[in-house]
């Protein structure tokens, strides 16, 4: 059953109910609102003003609306550099060219120097679709959550990309968002908590945990229904704050649960995922399985073809859940 | 001094059957793009008379083997514009015509952004702007050093120079006085957001790169006959490596589409619907072209 306290779309398992809207729009929103709020709050974008949603913002707030052009490394200094000034900087553009291209200009000038430098990386993950590898940003988890001082939010829905950017604004110090470009369920509220460094149960279970972050927690959702058709208890969790992670609920359900399944639209290797392992290791072993690009690139092909093709959709997480189940037995 | 393989002057006759190569260049990029549903209109066929001329008149290559050592390279950096190069290379014969229809879908050799593992005959993978162009020279240097009788082109766009990597390139080839290089900046004043002027102003390209020990040279990119000429010259040059700026105008043979940065990234049935709906925007694409192929012949005549 769902968990109350998180207060989902009532109608959140009729998917053609549901509003679907990437979770870019949802970050658009929230820049909009984070610069209501605070009139130090600038976004920078590079040459891709409409589809990061950076033109909502744009018009709001010409004045605070900086365009760089095709200068992703630039961007992240001089954002860095109106940081030092006393603003809180939000640079947008894909994920594949920031955090990708400039990830030493993050690393210097946004966490060693602890700038309010904000990174949004839309179009992450294979979801992007017919514009193939090059512009499918897998490794930005990974090399976003290795940098001291650096938060990690990954959105599960538009609603919450909005909260998320809102809260961005409000930390001390560099934020990464990873975003995504395909419509994806809208099925949480505008009273779903969201919390740095809280995961939150989407659904309580006691046999397996489907840990997830992005859109794809919403298979994880799906796919608990369909393994208590077969009389399978999974617990759903959205793992949004990546970094810091909530040790406390990680820990909680590996102990309720003995076996867990992660997923993430990204590389298996070195995400979120093995961040859940990594503290698990330490912590309090279960057999884990990492849901996730299994170290290769994408392809050119449609988003949900691709979802498909690379094992990411709830029928795999059923299969990579049972197959876990059969290991804790073993154990 | 390796043997320079002379790029020939253009009859009369070779023009005439060039610019009707390119017009035919240009309805498979219309139709490639539609039948994908997605990918980019306005720089492909502002590139459709230099790609013609560079695959029918001025590299050395061999569509049948398209690993062959002493072919020239052709790098292409501004990967999205990269319809216009599998179109040509259909054209040309590298693979059959109905792959075309291939483009960005899965299991495709024709990938969304160019792939060099996914289809032999490109040089470089590219999308990610800026990282193309010092691939090229990279390949240059090592040419030069070789003394290798391949020429190196590549193929660029103008919001591309907004990326400092181009210029940390320019200044390296500009260093090592590469000669067999040849840049070739697709100059047509659009990027994604508005015009190149209005979101980071790029001009005085010419000085800029005279300024980086280039040899500059501005030509009209849908003259395929001072295309060539230029090459010819970029190829006598023999101190300096060698970019020519050739103005272009996206969009360019489809009337609805020329000069307009919003179909930077749409293709014909995805576009903005201010001339054409979104259903008629193929055929109303194709009938320019068939025009504008009388046009060509006629003026020939
Ligand atoms: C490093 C990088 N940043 C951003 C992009 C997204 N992008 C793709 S094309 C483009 C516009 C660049 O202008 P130009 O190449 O001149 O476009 P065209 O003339 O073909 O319309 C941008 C920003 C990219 N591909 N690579
Ligand atoms: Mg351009």
């Amino acid at each position: 059953m769902p968990n109350k306290d998180i207060k989902l779309n009532r109608d959140w398992k009729k998917q053609d109910a549901l509003k679907a809207l990437p979770t870019r729009d949802g970050f658009g929103e929230g820049l909009i609102e984070a610069g209501k709020r605070d009139g130090n709050v600038y976004a920078i974008c590079a040459d891709l003003t409409e589809s990061t949603r950076v033109d909502g913002f744009k018009k709001a707030f010409p004045d605070r609306f900086v365009q760089m052009g095709v200068a992703e490394q630039a961007m992240a200094a001089i954002g860095a550099g109106m940081c030092l000034a006393g603003k809180t900087v939000f640079i947008a553009s894909y994920a594949c060219f920031s955090p990708g291209r400039n990830w030493e200009q993050i690393r210097t000038t946004g966490c060693l120097q602890k700038t309010n430098l904000k990174i949004v990386g839309a179009h992450a993950g294979v979801s992007v679709g017919p514009d193939g590898a090059t512009h499918q940003m897998l490794e930005d988890i990974a090399l976003m959550r290795v940098l001291p001082e650096m938060t990690v939010l990954v959105p599960c829905d538009s609603i919450e990309a909005k909260k998320a950017t809102i809260l961005a604004a409000e930390i001390d110090g560099p934020v990464y968002i990873r975003l995504a470009r395909e419509k994806s369920p809208v099925y949480t509220t505008e009273a779903t908590p969201l919390e740095l460094g809280k995961a939150q149960i989407f659904r309580e279970g006691s046999d397996v945990a489907l840990i997830g972050c992005g859109p794809l927690v919403y298979q994880c959702l799906l796919a608990a229904e369909m393994l208590a058709e077969e009389g399978i208890s999974a617990c759903v969790v959205n793992n949004v704050s990546v970094k810091p992670m909530d040790e406390k609920t990680i820990i909680e359900v590996a102990k309720k649960c003995g076996a867990i399944v992660t997923i993430e639209e990204a590389q298996a290797v070195a995400g979120m995922g093995s961040a859940v392992c990594e503290l698990l290791a330490e912590e309090y072993p279960v057999p884990i399985s990492r849901m996730g690009m299994q170290d290769r690139f994408g392809e050119s092909g449609e988003p949900d073809e691709l979802l498909e093709h690379f094992k990411l959709t709830a029928p795999h997480i059923v299969l990579v859940a049972k197959k876990i189940l059969k290991k804790k037995s073993i154990k | 001094m390796p043997d320079i393989r002379p790029i020939l002057t253009l009859s009369e006759k070779k023009l005439l059957s060039l610019e009707l190569q390119a017009n035919e260049i240009r309805k498979d990029i219309l139709k490639m793009l539609t039948e994908a549903g997605s990918g980019h209109s306005a720089g492909p066929l502002g590139m459709a008379d230099i790609f013609t001329a560079l695959y029918f008149h001025i590299l050395h290559h061999d569509p049948n083997k398209p690993l062959w050592d002493d072919r020239d390279r052709l790098f292409l950096s501004n990967g999205h514009i990269v319809p216009v190069r599998y179109a040509t290379m259909a054209h040309a014969g590298y693979f059959d015509k109905s792959e075309l229809m291939t483009l960005r879908k899965l299991g495709s050799h024709l990938q969304g952004h160019p792939e060099i593992t996914h289809l032999k005959g490109l040089e470089n993978t590219s999308g990610p702007l800026g990282d193309g162009a010092p691939q090229s020279v990279g390949t240059a240097y090592i040419g030069k050093k070789e003394n290798k009788p391949w020429h190196v082109f590549c193929a660029m766009s103008d919001g591309e120079l907004e990326a400092g990597i181009v210029w940390e390139a320019a200044m390296f080839a500009g260093k090592y006085k590469l000669h067999n290089l040849t840049w070739i900046i697709d100059r047509n004043n659009i990027q994604i957001d508005g015009f190149t002027e209005d979101i980071m102003p790029l001009e005085p390209i010419k000085d800029k790169f005279e300024a980086f020990g280039f040899e500059v040279i501005e030509v009209d990119g849908h003259n395929i006959d001072r295309f060539v000429d230029a090459c010819r010259e970029a190829q006598a040059i023999w101190e300096r490596p060698v970019v020519i700026i050739a103005h272009t105008i996206p969009g360019k043979g489809v009337d609805f589409m020329e000069f307009d940065y919003k179909w930077h990234g749409a293709p014909p049935g995805k576009g903005p619907e201010d001339t054409f709906k979104k259903a008629d925007q193929l055929n109303e694409a194709l009938k320019d072209l068939r025009t504008l192929g009388g046009k060509i012949k006629s003026e020939h005549e």
